[in-house]
């Protein structure tokens, strides 16, 4: 690997190349042999000590980080092989295997790295490096440099003739759309695969949980970071998305069924709490996407709406602490819960949503600390005594509902579910419901109304909305979703506290949370709060050592993603048009000047 | 609803429009009758937009009344839409970030009853509104020549295109009267030629048309009768020749010459700066 020359800025070529000058057949090889020496390295020991979490001592049977490393590698000499045009891999490229190698490849060696620098800096020096973490370095960082030098999938952009390092580089991991093909597989297959999908989905997820310790959480995150950006860019992503959409029963049926599974695959109850609360946040964050992504209005505090829902919940519990002597069955609690957060909703609402511009946005983050605040001063002494102050109320009883009690370990089918597990399933319950509400609401007329709000109310007036009206509906909708995701809430966690309802702090649910859940998952979309609750609600739980600093991270995060994917991880069509103008198939051809010229600034003016 | 011209749809009395100090609009008279394309024109910052603006409830007037049909209007743009009358906008209004198809189908807002209940529902009826807002909205589509892009995004429709999608949203709404405001700015003559075509059609369905416009060619071309504001007040109206020959009506348009001072100079120059400005008073006769 001597004659690789980095060549950082090529003067007198025409046109730019890869930051690496390596011919294509060398480089492709160098990729594969580089990956193929990493993957045999995960299978040696990596350290002398099971103190490094996720034990790595093993030879013969890979384990914490090296099943990531392994997966990595894995993924990188599928795609460099696919792009050496073996038979029968060509499925996992549609849009070109080059950026996508790249990408696999520089996760691996990212992992890999921050496994050896986390070994070296944990137990105290390089010298605890065994030889198969060595071996491991050393085939991703060949495979890594290598795959640098694989030509470009789509070509440079002729009017950047002399482009940096970074643009090229920046470049050199963009592909081209994958190409919409009509597919020939029989309907069975298709189906087959979506499940295949949300089935590998589920073991991610599940996986990312299970992560014992904050290094393999990282590691985690680095893997799957890159690798489902390489497999984006492979083409596969969005052959499954083209998939889903055509069997769109089939893939939310597959989609309940693997979150079904979810408990199944858990034989410790922590982390099926951990999953529920997941469920919990992600669903509130699905009811604030009504309001946020599809009405378009900035609702600062709807972790209060939550609260209102829980406390109301946990005050028909029937339990001790409540001064109110009564025990509503499970069902009326919800209901109860809800039809608070709605009275809430329209209250708060009403006055403010008849004003247009930040007000809204203002009132609500009011809204939410006046919530906290109050809750916590009806103690019998700043108040009279209703929420028990800042003790909150506890010792909520399990739910109990057609005389299976909760709380009880369930056994099916030789599965053992938990008190945990059974609230995930009661959980999933109301997500399905929040889902449904969420789609059948956006996609009517309705929805439309509240997308033209988002879009240019002085228009969607003009074509006769009633903007006020359609405003407050999806505030007091969003709020009951919000109320009955707060009452099961209540019930998983035995008690309600004011603290737990906050504007921002390190741990979900909070209101800034569940915003930045729904802008980095996708706004106006069902899986993208789905997700990004998922991701917001584990990397606090994952990284707890960050302590102080986790805000801090977390609005670098915030700030990097908006820098390059404005739209969120999942973006809807219409966003993705919205922030990426070019190469899109939407594009009309343009008008021919100078009129074209004119009336275009005309119509951004 | 008959088209002997003799039913007023439009009946503006006295409209007075005051922001603050300001006169916008001084005590404007007129009326639209079924099955006519009147025109208003006036120079930049005559008031027609403000005017456009009472109409449609956007504005509440100062003074004045406005009824459609013989009721008063309710000052409340949504309510003046429920009542049939709808409007396109000087700069594009549309939704940029929906499909075509969307734009369309939220002008029949208006027309149709759904309300979130019946959306969770899914019931017949609920199925059967939403099979019929399509149909009618791609029947728009093709009146306009806008089927085939459906499904695009319509900030990513030309600029012409746009100006279609806007006039097929507003008559979405099933109006008795559409209000366009400068529905030609910014189009070469071939899709100003096209606009025209589309507004007659729009007035052989029986919509009566109220039409904001700068080309005068375009105006003189289209329009029944044409009034003519300037500085807030209606100099004149009548038919198009009655107002193409009014002095007072090019005074306005062209300014009156200094006593003694060479009119032609005068003319060279107004003329020069026009010209020099086709993006905010654009005229056929600049492009050609």
């Amino acid at each position: 690997m001597a004659t690789i020359t980095k060549n950082p800025a090529p003067s007198n070529d025409a046109t730019p190349g890869p930051l690496v000058k390596l011919p294509a057949p060398g480089a492709r090889l160098a990729t594969i042999a580089g990956s193929a020496v990493a993957l045999a390295g995960t299978f040696m020991a990596w350290t002398w000590t099971s103190e490094f979490p996720g034990d790595l001592t093993v030879t013969g049977y890979p384990a914490g980080l090296q099943v990531l490393v392994l997966i990595g590698a894995a993924l990188t000499l599928l795609f460099a092989l696919s792009g050496q045009g073996i038979r029968g891999l060509g499925w996992l490229t549609p849009g070109g295997a080059n950026a996508a190698t790249r990408l696999t490849a520089l996760g691996t060696l990212g992992t890999i790295g921050y496994t050896m620098g986390a070994i070296a800096a944990e137990l105290g020096g390089v010298v605890n490096l065994e030889p198969g973490a060595w071996i491991t370095g050393i085939g991703a960082l060949i495979a890594a440099v290598a795959a640098l030098a694989l030509p470009f999938d789509q070509p440079y952009p002729a009017d950047d003739s002399d482009p940096g390092a970074w643009a090229r580089f920046r470049h050199s991991l963009t592909a081209p759309a994958a190409p919409r093909v009509s597919s020939k597989l029989p309907s069975w297959a298709e189906i087959l695969i979506i499940v295949a999908g949300f089935a590998l989905a589920l073991i991610v997820f599940t996986y990312g949980i299970g992560t014992e310790g904050a290094e393999p959480f990282i590691g985690f995150l680095i893997t799957v970071g890159f690798c489902f950006t390489g497999a984006n860019r492979a083409g596969v992503v969005s052959r499954l998305t083209a998939l889903t959409h055509k069997h769109r029963n089939v893939a939310l049926t597959a989609a309940f069924a693997a979150a079904l599974c979810f408990p199944l695959t858990q034989d410790n109850d922590y982390f099926a709490l951990i999953g529920t609360n997941i469920l919990i946040f992600a669903t509130v964050a699905l009811g604030l996407n009504v309001v946020v992504g599809l009405a378009g209005l900035l609702d600062l505090g709807y972790v209060a709406f939550l609260g209102v829902g829980a406390y109301t919940a946990a005050l028909v519990s029937g339990t001790s602490s409540s001064v109110f002597d009564v025990q509503f069955p499970f069902w009326a609690a919800v209901l109860t819960g809800a039809g608070a957060s709605l009275v809430f909703g329209v209250v708060i609402g009403a006055p403010t949503l008849r004003l247009r511009g930040d007000y809204l946005a203002i009132v609500t983050l009011g809204f939410g600390e006046i919530f906290r605040i109050t809750v916590n001063n009806l103690n019998g002494k700043a108040g009279p005594d209703v929420t028990n102050g800042s003790q909150g109320i506890t010792q909520i009883p399990d739910v109990v509902l057609f005389g299976w009690d909760l709380g009880q370990p369930l056994d099916i089918a030789g599965f053992t579910l938990g008190r945990n597990a059974n609230y995930f399933l009661l959980m999933l319950f109301f997500t399905v419901i929040v889902v449904t509400v969420f789609r059948r609401s956006g996609e009517s007329r309705i929805g439309r109304a509240w997308v033209a709000i988002r879009e240019d109310e002085t228009a969607a007036t003009a074509m006769g909305i009633n903007g006020f009206r359609v405003k407050l509906i999806a505030f007091a909708l969003g709020a009951t979703l919000a109320g009955l995701a707060g009452a099961v809430q209540a019930h998983v966690s035995y008690s309600v506290t004011p603290d737990s309802y906050k504007f921002a702090s390190t741990a979900p649910p909070n209101s800034a949370f569940l915003l930045a859940a729904v802008i980095l998952g996708g706004m106006g979309t069902v899986s993208g709060p789905l997700i990004g609750g998922a991701l917001l609600f584990l990397i606090p739980a994952k990284l707890s050592f960050m302590e102080n600093y986790q805000l801090l991270a977390f609005g670098l995060a915030l700030i990097i993603l908006m820098r390059f994917r404005p739209e969120g991880i999942i973006a809807d069509r219409r966003k993705q048009l919205e922030f990426h103008d070019t190469g899109q198939l939407d594009v009309p051809e343009q008008r021919l000047p100078p009129e074209g010229g004119v009336s275009a600034t005309k119509a951004g003016a | 609803m008959t088209s002997n011209g003799s039913s007023p749809v439009l009946d503006a009395s006295g409209v007075t429009m005051r922001f603050g100090g300001l006169t916008a609009v001084r005590n404007v008279d007129l009326t639209v009758n079924s099955g006519e394309i009147v025109g208003l024109i006036g120079p930049n910052g005559a008031g027609k937009t403000t005017f456009f603006n009472c109409l449609t409830g956007l504005y509440v007037p100062t003074e004045g009344k406005v009824s459609y049909k013989g009721t008063v209007l309710p000052p409340k743009p949504h309510l003046v839409t429920q009542a049939g009358i709808a409007r396109t906008f000087q700069n594009i209004r549309l939704f940029a970030n929906m499909t075509v198809l969307e734009n369309v189908l939220v002008g029949r807002h208006t027309r149709t009853k759904e309300g979130l209940f019946s959306a969770l529902v899914r019931g017949p009826g609920f199925k059967k509104a939403e099979k019929e807002s399509k149909e009618r909205a791609m029947e728009l589509l093709e009146f306009t020549g806008l089927a085939k892009k459906a499904d695009h995004l319509s900030r990513n429709l030309p600029y012409g295109e746009q100006r279609k999608l806007e006039i097929a949203r507003a008559l979405a709404s099933e109006p008795g009267l559409l209000l366009l405001d400068e529905p030609t700015a910014g189009m070469n003559p071939q899709e100003t030629r096209a606009a025209e075509e589309l507004i007659f059609a729009i007035r052989d369905q029986g919509i009566a048309v109220l039409v904001i416009e700068h080309d005068m060619r375009f105006i003189f071309n289209l329009c029944d009768r044409v009034a003519c504001l300037v500085q807030g007040e209606k100099l004149v109206e009548g038919t198009p020749e009655v107002v193409q020959r009014d002095e007072r009506v090019i005074a306005a348009y062209l300014g009156t010459p200094f006593e003694g001072a060479p009119g032609a100079d005068e003319l060279a120059e107004v003329e020069a700066a026009e010209a020099a400005a086709p993006s905010t008073n654009s005229r056929t006769e600049d492009a050609q």
